[in-house]
């Protein structure tokens, strides 16, 4: 051994010395727990009674090393962690900021919930076939897409999720979930091609994948460069990805087709994925390029926001109407990432939270009024407030949540996107904010009032039904969370403001990468 | 293609390719080789045993599902990761160590539990999908 370390100089040019403070391996540790769980439940297929053993108290896990990640971020600023030791931009980076950490929060409880509301929506067949171990993968694909510091290591956490998710869309292998899994896979495929092209390119100008390092290096110059072509293909890409306009057709015919739970998970997390990686390279990355195509980005914005309100109103299956629900959200935070500055970024990452939470909590309330009413059907739903009050009550604090009205989270985004988008009189943006509001009232209006308040067709005195407790609960508590942001924005919204400014001037983040400074 | 010679060799070629594929996979750390071409290897020796005493057979000599082998090299590749927690250095840094059996000196790294738990995912997911695109020929 001692004939070795002589024999190589100096391994501080090529690696990290300084020991690792066990606090650090917070970084990875939400992916690395997920991968751990998955492959242990996968190990254990066929005795499914203990998956939700392993998995719920997992997830639980997984969920407070996000919360203690966010807090280490929050106090200390952006913590990067390499892979294998190996200096960035050459080594592979796991950077943290409060974005990242905020979103992989969200995206652990929303999975949690997910693991609960399973409990009675997932039947024994769908566990053999793998639920508990695709949405532990899921989860790490997604925890990894919000935590890597590297471009490329964001396309493999892509594949990751994608490859997790088409598993879980075909769960139970039925007719109409293939043929939805069939155009998910086929439009995400060339969603995830693009980027990928993209990526190649960023390195044919740049040399360099490292997103610390990209965006040092766009900063030193761009004159020659085509870097608004590149912030057009990324844009394709990551907006076919959200499901934005005129790329968002995969979602409506394929998000109604899997167990609703599956749906839930998927509305809660995917499309935000798409928007996480938009606001990562389009404000962090290239944020001249961004000033360049708002225009074409604002646009974008209110053609998804206006079709996908009037595709909610157009609906008569809850599902249905759901997944367009989950594109017009996309539409509001692209009208932040298309408005730049800290109202519209802060505002179209409050979003994003406050979607991820809330769509999750709709397909699965929609579930329970399903299973109460044995229908998806405006046209046979009915009579819920008579037969279950109590869920009721959450879907409508749910519904008025979703149309942006206070006292819930959703009415805080849409404040700080329709005034940033006055501040710089773009009247016409607000006014599409507050129309595509009132539309999304009207359209879950009319879920409330046929399928909860109209008494069922043919029975008048239908008795009371109650739920089971388990999938119950992951609803209110989802619920809760959008209430209590929405009556205390406070901490959220200051925790967003800083995570925009963090995106505008990422010197934090660079210097957590690049400690000795630029090379 | 159930003719006699291919049952009768068929054990043997694939108990052949399951060794080569393990050389392959050991080799693999300074020569070419590695655990993606190894548990390829190793996956279509399986996939020859179940063309000529079919996949009922196959699944009885794995005794496990091919899935649960996935399964198990993912969690071997992300415990390699691990190995750096009480060493203090970043996740999946390679570490090795140097331990005399039978008086060799024999070097073993986490590099290599890594490419192990690569060769047993290929292994599992590929024969995986190999003895479900044969069961269905059968049916």
């Amino acid at each position: 051994m001692a004939a070795v370390s002589t024999k190589i100089a100096d391994l501080s040019v090529a690696m990290v010395t300084a020991p690792v403070a066990i606090s650090e391996w917070l970084v990875v540790l939400p992916v690395a727990l997920c991968i751990l769980l998955g492959a242990t439940l996968m190990m254990i297929r066929d005795r499914i009674s203990l998956h939700p053993l392993v998995a719920i108290p997992g997830l639980a896990a997984v969920v407070l090393v996000d919360a203690a990640l966010l807090w280490k971020v929050v106090t200390e600023g952006p913590v990067t962690m390499v892979m294998g030791r190996w200096l960035p931009p050459f080594g592979i980076a796991f950077s943290v900021d409060i974005l990242g950490a905020m979103l992989a929060l969200a995206a652990a409880i929303v999975a949690l919930a997910g693991s609960l509301y399973a409990l009675s929506d997932i039947n024994d067949s769908a566990r053999r076939y793998g639920f508990f171990p695709f949405l532990l993968l899921l989860l790490a694909g997604v925890s990894g897409a919000f935590l890597t510091g590297d471009i490329f290591n964001l396309y493999v956490w892509f594949e990751v999720l994608l490859i997790s998710s088409f598993g879980l869309l075909v769960l139970g292998s039925e007719r109409e979930q293939i043929d939805g899994a069939v155009k998910y896979a086929f439009l995400n495929l060339v969603g995830t091609t693009l980027f990928l092209i993209a990526v190649g390119y960023l390195y044919a100008i740049f040399g360099t994948l490292n997103m610390a390092d990209i965006a040092m290096k766009v900063k030193e110059g761009r004159e020659g460069l085509p870097l608004v072509t590149l912030s057009a293909l990324f844009l394709f890409a990551f907006g076919m990805k959200a499901a934005a306009f005129p790329v968002n057709f995969w979602l409506p015919a394929s998000y109604h087709t899997p167990r609703v739970v599956v749906s839930a998970v998927f509305a809660g997390l995917l499309t935000k994925v798409g928007v996480y990686a938009l606001i990562r390279v389009m404000v962090m990355l290239l944020p001249a390029e961004r000033e360049e195509l708002s225009l074409m980005i604002v646009v974008a914005a209110v053609a998804t926001m206006l079709t996908g309100a009037a595709g909610a109103l157009a609906q008569n299956d809850v599902r249905r109407l759901l997944g367009y629900l989950v594109i017009s959200g996309i539409g509001s935070m692209l009208a932040g990432v298309a408005l730049g500055g800290p109202g519209g970024i802060s505002g179209a990452i409050f979003y994003a939270l406050h979607s991820i939470v809330l769509m999750t909590a709709l397909y699965m309330a929609a579930g329970l009024a399903a299973r109460i009413s044995g229908s998806y059907s405006l046209e046979s739903l009915g009579g819920i407030y008579r037969q279950n009050a109590p869920l009721a009550f959450v879907t409508l604090a749910l519904f008025f949540a979703v149309s942006g009205l206070p006292p819930f989270s959703g009415f805080w985004p849409k404040v700080i996107l329709v005034k940033a988008s006055l501040d710089i009189g773009a009247w016409w943006l607000a006014g599409v904010l507050l129309l595509t509001g009132f539309l999304t009232t009207i359209a879950v209006g009319r879920v409330f009032l046929l399928a909860y308040w109209r008494p069922k067709a043919g029975d008048d005195g239908a008795p009371a039904v109650s739920i089971d407790r388990t999938a119950f609960l992951p609803v209110l508590l989802l619920t809760a969370l959008v209430s209590i942001f929405g009556v205390l924005p406070e901490g959220l919204l200051r925790l967003t403001q800083e995570a925009a400014a963090g995106l505008e001037n990422p010197a934090a983040y660079v210097h957590s990468v690049f400690p000795g400074g630029a090379k | 293609m159930n003719t006699l010679i291919f049952r009768t060799v068929a054990p043997f070629l694939t108990g052949l390719m399951i060794l080569f594929s393990i050389f392959v996979l050991l080799r693999g750390h300074n020569e070419p080789g590695g655990g993606f071409i190894g548990g390829l290897i190793a996956a279509s020796a399986l996939a020859i045993y179940g063309i000529a005493c079919g996949v009922s057979v196959v699944r009885r000599a794995l005794r496990v599902h091919p899935l649960a082998i996935s399964g198990c090299g993912l969690f071997l590749a992300c415990l390699a990761g691990f190995v750096s927690l009480p060493a203090a250095v970043p996740f999946m840094t390679g570490l090795w160590i140097y331990p005399h059996i039978f008086g060799l000196e024999v070097p073993l790294a986490t590099v290599m539990l890594f490419d192990i738990g690569v060769y047993l995912v290929v292994v599992g997911s590929i024969t995986s999908i190999a003895l479900a695109l044969e069961e269905k020929e059968n049916d």
